[in-house]
């Protein structure tokens, strides 16, 4: 544009000023002529920008198909997969709403990483199979475009429990199940262990399974970054803030047993931002809790557990934040989870004790450094929460999966996503983990708790 | 889908397109580039530029991206039917031989396909002879082809140098032949990092290794030297551990360390 204008106007009469100086160079403060001129030319020249509007472009966006409350790598898994099984290229409009863009709270930041296929029921077997697979192929799955390709730093070492003798049974048909649902474990007796890993006291063991293939522990950080880009180059958009108000919508309707049922839908979320009190309502159709660790508070703004107790309307989403360091306490002694500060005390005198007595060579350990995270803790049976809400219609579940959540992250989503898109569980059948149980009182129990 | 793009610049963006593939191993470039330093950037930024510029060069991109992934997992598939029919080794066998490679019987002489890709059918007659040895450099097997190298339950010698595909999970998949395995090099391997090298230890019978020119591992002289105590009984080949080791202080030289004399 100048370039066009220069010849024309000014600048005739700035390179033909006088012949003689043209030789001998322009003067000195040449840049600032050109500044001085592209001044006057943007003053002269319409469309300079007025800021009449306020700036929006912190706040999200005034419709989203989906919201999806919680942007740790739950609701990330499910936000990615909503993407890719659309079936129109475009067809969705998915937001995911985090209130801290640091992630300095968030369980998957402070996960260990571990992923391991060493449970009992067969729907964790086929989570864990699936999401190690996905690591595996992460950069299809999450290929972009002139992107480097992600290195999550997988070591694959096998996860190895050891079995008393009341629990060896329990051991052996959890490792037939594990078996039959193709993962690759193996039972060892205690000969087999010492010649294996010689720095191991087997005293008091009876049975030992290890894991070969599949298990050991990867970066969470490099799969949050890598879903976050993927997910920023589909088209799904993230806002900083606060979930603080669902508007909902009651329908009074009978059931087949001419019960009076109320259900609810939500059909629209307020986002309120960070240090202040402004907050854009976002309508939308399906909102998605996937808030970890505070999942039932984000649960009780809609509504969920406001009744008489023992009811449906009554029953609450089980789900509270639960603090670890090292390892699980005993069930009375549970750390305050105001806080994560780690108690090093409760190392020393609870862990240490079992470590040094395991494996003699820690007698000499020192702890070097130490961190502290929370579990989404389901109090009800230490399983996830998936699918829809019975009475809130339009509320899905991906939650409270007490420490699993990291390593079933990338099978949950996908099943959330089915859910959604075609009304039912297409490859993993995950009915178990449904909200109905916690008003049922069916219980989805692990033998094993890690 | 093209008419944002006008159409000479269609043709450009093609012919852009194509030499960074021919020249390079797909977008993340892993095989390394053919085409000078000069021209390569110049390129890239221009096919960066009309990439953040056009949804359809991006889509594109991405689906020629997906398009050469798919070929890798064609090449990756299982033989089950071959196993059925001819028995497993001559399945193994084929599989190595249609991606490159060649493949030792026992008592027998080294098959290899020629530069065309053919070679010879006698294998599919040893139902029952086991392979010895197979040399699987530069082809592009990866975690589930791997089904179809376990076949070859008594394999002594493995060699997957310069694989682009094999990393640290193909690595953790090495324990069924821990029995015969006796050598195993994975000399030049892009993806094989400390981590795979050291679920390396289900091997108890390996007696030679070579782990030498291994880009992604962080620190080679302290691997080699954490091999060799993992792998008591197998000779570590291609490193030289004392390689990074700083001179002790005996070695300093004499006038910082002794008093100037008076």
């Amino acid at each position: 544009m100048i370039r066009r204008v220069l010849p024309h106007g000014l600048g005739r009469g700035l390179l033909t000023r006088r012949p003689g100086t043209r030789r001998g160079g322009f003067s000195l403060d040449w840049d600032g002529k050109v500044s001085e001129i592209k001044k006057k030319i943007k003053s002269i020249l319409p469309g300079t920008p007025c800021d009449v509007l306020p700036d929006t472009s912190h706040l999200p966006p005034e419709h989203s198909d989906v919201v999806i409350v919680g942007g740790g790598v739950l609701g990330l898994s499910v936000a990615y997969w909503l993407k890719k099984l659309e079936n129109r290229q475009g067809g969705m409009q998915v937001l995911v709403v985090e209130r801290d863009h640091t992630y300095s709270q968030a369980s998957t930041g402070l996960s260990v990483g571990g992923i391991c296929q060493q449970f009992s029921l067969p729907e964790n077997i086929q989570l864990s199979l699936f999401s190690a697979s996905f690591l595996r192929n992460i950069n299809e799955y999450l290929a972009v475009t002139d992107a480097p390709p992600l290195d999550l730093q997988f070591n694959p070492s096998g996860y190895l429990l050891l079995a008393s003798e009341k629990d060896a049974a329990a051991m052996e048909s959890n490792v037939k199940v594990q078996k039959q649902e193709g993962a690759k474990v193996c039972l060892m007796s205690p000969d087999q262990l010492r010649n294996k890993f010689p720095w191991i006291n087997t005293e008091g063991v009876a049975l030992a399974s290890y894991g070969m293939e599949n298990e050991g522990w990867f970066d969470p950080w490099c799969l949050l970054h890598g879903l976050r880009q993927k997910l920023a180059s589909m088209g799904v958009s993230f806002c900083q803030g606060e979930v603080t108000r669902f508007v909902t919508s009651s329908q009074c309707m009978l059931t087949t047993d001419d019960e009076m049922v109320t259900l609810k839908s939500i059909h629209e979320v307020h986002v309120k931002m960070d240090h202040s009190l402004e907050y854009q309502p976002v309508e939308c159709a399906i909102v998605i809790n996937a808030a970890g660790a505070w999942s039932a508070q984000i649960a009780a703004l809609a509504g969920i557990g406001k009744g008489p107790p023992g009811t449906l309307q009554g029953t609450k989403l089980p789900v509270e934040p639960r603090k670890r360091s090292l390892s699980p306490p005993l069930q009375e002694e549970e750390p305050d989870p105001a806080n994560l500060e780690v108690d090093h005390d409760f190392f020393q005198e609870k862990v240490w004790p079992h470590l040094a007595l395991r494996v003699p060579a820690f007698e000499t350990l020192k702890v070097q450094t130490a961190w502290a995270g929370y579990y989404d803790y389901n109090t009800f049976d230490q399983n996830g929460v998936v699918g829809p809400h019975p009475l809130v219609v339009n509320m899905y579940f991906a939650t409270g999966f007490s420490g699993h959540g990291l390593q079933q992250a990338p099978g949950v989503g996908r099943a959330v996503a089915e859910m959604i898109l075609e009304g039912s569980f297409q490859t993993i059948d995950l009915s178990p983990f449904l909200f109905n149980r916690f008003y049922l009182g069916e219980k989805t129990q692990e033998n094993n708790i890690m | 889908m093209w008419d944002l793009v006008l159409g000479d610049r269609r043709i450009n963006s093609l012919r852009l397109v194509a030499p960074m593939l021919n020249g390079t191993r797909g977008i993340h470039r892993l095989g390394g580039a053919v085409v000078p330093e000069g021209n390569q950037k110049k390129e890239r930024t221009m096919l960066q530029f009309l990439t953040n510029h056009f949804y359809d060069v991006e889509a594109l991109r991405g689906y020629l991206f997906q398009r050469e992934m798919s070929k890798v997992h064609l090449k990756n598939r299982s033989f089950t039917w071959l196993e059925e029919q001819h028995g497993p080794y001559s399945a193994g066998a084929f599989f190595i031989l249609k991606q490159g490679g060649a493949v030792k019987f026992r008592d027998k002489e080294w098959i290899r396909p020629d530069k065309y890709g053919h070679f010879s059918p006698e294998f599919w007659n040893f139902r029952e002879v086991p392979v010895e040895a197979v040399d699987a450099s530069d082809c592009e097997i990866n975690y589930e082809g791997l089904d179809n190298l376990l076949l070859l339950k008594e394999l002594q010698s493995l060699s997957l140098q310069r694989c682009p595909h094999v990393d640290d999970w193909c690595l953790s998949r090495l324990y069924p032949l821990a029995d015969s395995l006796q050598e195993l090099s994975l000399a030049g391997c892009p993806r094989v990092s400390e981590r795979g090298l050291a679920c390396l230890h289900h091997l108890q019978n390996l007696r030679r290794l070579d782990i030498s020119d291994l880009p992604a591992v962080s620190n080679p002289g302290l691997t080699q030297i954490l091999v060799e105590e993992m792998l008591p009984n197998c000779q570590v080949v291609g490193v030289d551990w004392a390689e990074g080791l700083k001179l002790g202080p005996e070695e300093q030289p004499q006038d910082t360390a002794s008093p100037v004399p008076a």
